[in-house]
């Protein structure tokens, strides 16, 4: 394999192993600072057990979050050194917003949050926990829109071949952004709506105590993902209409659209190979007109397909890559302006599915469990751990869809922007050794398998240890071997104020 | 601008190494100060509430060379690839490895997870220091900026200089720290310890100092040089009166005169090219154009006190010595 290949399956790899952790912790940080509010409110216990129990799984998953976030802002320079020579003037600026206005008050504020539960006012630490939370999401708005310059290049002009910003507010409001930033954060409700359904309908169908702990959990889970859900689906609307426009082959080879239609059918589902050059002898379930309606709010659109687009892209983009040494053997080669149709069609539609099975298997978890009532068959236990993965899997396909289906764009032409903004994957990559790039590959894909082990072991056990595996009972005060703390456990004191608060009492550990 | 810039970078530096520099220390000394499990969980917790902090200096002192001079950030990390892979290694495994070791009560399970902070804080300061001294003492660019020659350019025997002058540093740092942070038995030996090693421990770091200045220095960065070694001795000096907060914040001077004196001598340059001056990578061929410039100036202006204001709290918070009579038991499912 070349360099842009290793570099490819690389930033592949790192991305998506990635974003099972993040989406996750953002939407947990967030209903965890919920329970904590709750507690501090009315001062029931049951809310106090929820915001340690979920509260701990969300610490197990956010330390792989913020390792492997640091693997992806280093590879931008490290792997794509050519790309970031070309868009440093816009893409570094988000990226040192979110280190600067966001990241820093995520880990400071979690530290905070982690180790304050006896130092602070009850008060001041449950404001550490929104700080923490509202910076998770603040820092998913500034990638995001380094993201959306990449899908849809806007707020510069072109100097010496360059991008050059010239607005920092047209980047920060992107109208690709604006349609991606709700949709991202939906889904990561979504994942993490799924996670309290899931977990806790599991402990229901056990028997396991603290009974309204979960049915609580349930409840919550369902409702959030309940609007999380919805929010995807109209979100996800509005950003497909988008994507019409700003990339019109991305969006006629997530239907596998061979030839322009008007109107133009939705497909369902397609049986054989979606592949060109045969895409034609596909037999699809298609609801007709859909595609036009979905495209543009009426039935009659014509929607232009996937052969149909390429001589738009070939006169507009030129229809052989430049004679050009750092383009190896792609240079002077013909360029393919379709993206890899299978992986598009299926990730588009797997994206759809995944999130419509999570959607459905919480309601059908909320209503099973109506009214304090537990399914006890065994394939109650499977529907809610099954339920887990369904988010994290849509979520995944939505972004494999996303960005293989720029390519071979890397940054995206804007049809409305500045010409000459847009750049090839093959041009972005590094002059690094294939050497370098398979080290490192290999390298962090073994450690990311390795740690990806270590996370579900600890997530399973700290599921299975339930409430009391993260709140023991309060016995002896907090002197030196007590059982008030524990190694691994934000242990506190029950319902009332802080106990042991006495000034030898340093620090109520989490390590 | 770019001069403003080039500074700001150089100040994002000295928060990493002076922040990181002690987490980094901690670190490595684990299994030297931490004769037992109540121990090494003190010092352990010496740092972890601000260990994630500290590291997000890094990852904003590289996002703002991609903003700032997108030219420099990318020959440096594309030419620095496998030293940069190193580093990036070790910071997952330590960064993992402080959550997930008291997670589970096995003395094997902590025995690993112990290793992989000892072996990620040794590596991840050697990387930093490799990268930071390379940086100083250029690569072999060409007119595009990309590295001519092997994967291994970055290691030379001044880039290894470099590298054992910051984990040095680092151990010696840690070791002050703790030493500040600790009571009872940790304490005297973390004492003990940095009085005993700093002369070997920080001799790389004057010698790297000393032989930059031979090569590109100025005045002032001679004067910055001096103001670490005059730092450091007062530090040393200070410690050995117990006067363990006032070495620490000398340690403070003694890495600021370090980052001064580094980037003092590479000013106006950002990365030189070991092949031809005339490909060096400088301030203004590297640097963004005004206007980004300007926004960033923008967001740095309310960005970084704030951040100062309130990772300073958090450090006021946690503000107590930790003893092994505050390590409670081990509470785990």
């Amino acid at each position: 394999m070349d360099v842009l290949d290793l570099a490819r399956w690389q930033f592949g790899i790192t991305t998506v192993y990635h974003f099972l952790m993040v989406p996750l912790t953002i939407g947990l940080s967030l209903l965890v600072a919920g329970m904590q509010t709750a507690w501090v409110r009315t001062g029931d216990r049951k809310y106090l057990a929820m915001t340690k129990f979920w509260g701990k799984l969300l610490l197990i998953n956010f330390a792989m979050g913020v390792v492997t976030g640091i693997v992806q802002e280093f590879q931008f320079g490290m792997t794509w050194s050519a790309y970031s020579r070309f868009v440093g003037d816009v893409f570094g600026a988000p990226l040192a917003m979110e280190g600067l206005v966001a990241f820093f008050v995520e880990s400071t504020f979690l530290g905070l949050w982690i180790f304050g539960w006896d130092r602070l006012p009850r008060k001041a630490h449950l404001a550490c926990a929104w700080a923490f939370s509202l910076a998770t999401i603040a820092s998913a708005y500034f990638i995001l829109a380094a993201n959306s310059w990449m899908q849809h290049p806007v707020g510069v002009d072109l100097v010496d071949g360059r991008p050059r910003l010239n607005s920092i507010w047209a980047v920060l409001t992107n109208s690709t952004v604006l349609a991606a930033f709700p949709h991202t954060i939906f889904g990561a409700f979504a994942v993490a709506a799924a996670f309290l359904v899931g977990i806790a309908a599991w402990h229901l169908w056990r028997r396991t105590a603290d009974e309204p702990v979960w049915r609580s959990s349930v409840k919550l889970g369902t409702w959030v993902g309940v609007v999380a859900f919805a929010g995807l689906a109209v979100s996800g609307d509005l950003q497909s209409k988008l994507m019409f426009e700003q990339q019109p082959m991305k969006m006629a080879a997530a239907e596998a659209l061979c030839h322009t239609e008007a109107p133009a059918s939705f497909s369902v589902f397609a049986v054989g190979d979606v592949s060109r050059p045969d895409c034609e002898s596909v037999k699809s379930v298609t609801v007709p007109a859909l595609l036009s309606f979905l495209a543009h709010g009426d039935f009659s659109t014509e929607i232009k397909g996937v052969q149909d687009l390429v001589p738009l892209y070939q006169e507009k983009y030129g229809a052989n890559y430049p004679v050009d040494e750092r383009l190896g053997e792609l240079s002077g080669q013909p360029i393919d302006y379709v993206p890899v149709l299978p992986v598009t069609y299926w990730g588009f539609r797997l994206m759809i599915g995944f999130g419509a099975l999570a959607a459905g298997a919480g309601v059908l978890i909320l209503w099973l469990t109506r009214g304090g009532r537990t399914p006890r068959g065994r394939w109650f236990r499977w529907l809610a751990l099954g339920s887990i993965a369904t988010p994290f899997l849509g979520n995944s396909f939505g972004w494999i869809f996303t960005e293989m289906g720029r390519q071979p764009f890397v940054v995206v032409p804007n049809p409305s922007g500045v010409d000459g903004v847009w750049m090839f994957t093959a041009r972005a990559v590094s002059n690094s050794t294939p050497g370098e790039v398979l080290t490192s590959l290999v390298a962090l894909t073994l450690v990311y398998g390795v740690l990806a082990g270590v996370e579900v072991f600890l997530i399973r056990r700290y599921v299975r240890g339930g409430v009391a595996g993260v709140l023991p009972d309060q016995g002896a005060g907090s002197g030196g071997t007590g059982p008030g703390g524990g190694a691994g456990s934000v242990a506190g004191p029950g319902a009332g104020a802080p106990v042991g608060k006495s000034d030898d009492d340093v620090l109520s550990f989490a390590y | 601008m770019e001069t403003f810039w080039f500074c700001v970078i150089a100040l994002l530096w000295l928060g990493y190494l002076f922040l990181e520099g002690f987490d980094f220390g901690v670190g490595m000394l684990l299994p030297v100060l931490g004769r037992d499990e109540a121990e090494r969980r003190v010092l352990i917790n010496t740092i972890g509430p601000v260990w994630d902090g500290n590291e997000v200096w890094l990852l904003v002192a590289a996002g703002a060379t991609f903003a700032a001079f997108p030219g420099w950030y990318a020959s440096l990390f594309s030419s620095a690839y496998l030293p940069l892979t190193l580093f990036l290694l070790a910071l997952i495994g330590r960064g993992v490895a402080f959550e997930y070791r008291g997670k589970v009560d096995s003395a094997r399970w902590r025995r690993v997870w112990d290793a992989v902070i000892v072996a990620g804080s040794w590596v991840a300061a050697l990387g930093v220091g490799l990268v930071l001294s390379t940086n100083v003492f250029g690569l072999p660019l060409d007119a595009a900026g990309d590295r001519v020659g092997s994967p291994f350019a970055a290691f030379t025997l001044e880039s290894l200089l470099g590298a054992l002058a910051i984990a040095g540093y680092a151990l010696v740092h840690g070791a002050v720290f703790l030493s500040l942070k600790t009571e009872g038995e940790v304490r005297e030996r973390a004492r003990a310890l940095a009085l005993r090693t700093a002369p070997f421990a920080l001799f790389p770091l004057v010698v790297l100092l000393l032989l930059v200045q031979l090569r590109f220095g100025s005045v002032w960065t001679y004067a910055a040089a001096i103001g670490v070694a005059l730092a450091a001795f007062g530090a040393f000096a200070r410690l050995a009166l117990r006067r363990e907060g006032q070495a620490f914040a000398l340690m403070g001077v003694a890495v600021a005169g370090t980052v001064v004196a580094l980037f003092g001598a590479l000013y106006p340059n950002v990365l030189p090219s070991t092949l031809d001056p005339a490909f060096t990578l400088t301030v203004e061929n590297t640097a963004s154009s005004p206007y980004t410039l300007t926004v960033m100036t923008w967001v740095a202006a309310f960005g970084t006190p704030a951040v100062l204001i309130y990772q300073g709290w958090t450090y006021w918070v946690f503000r107590k010595r930790i003893g092994t009579r505050h390590i409670p038991s081990v509470h785990v499912p």
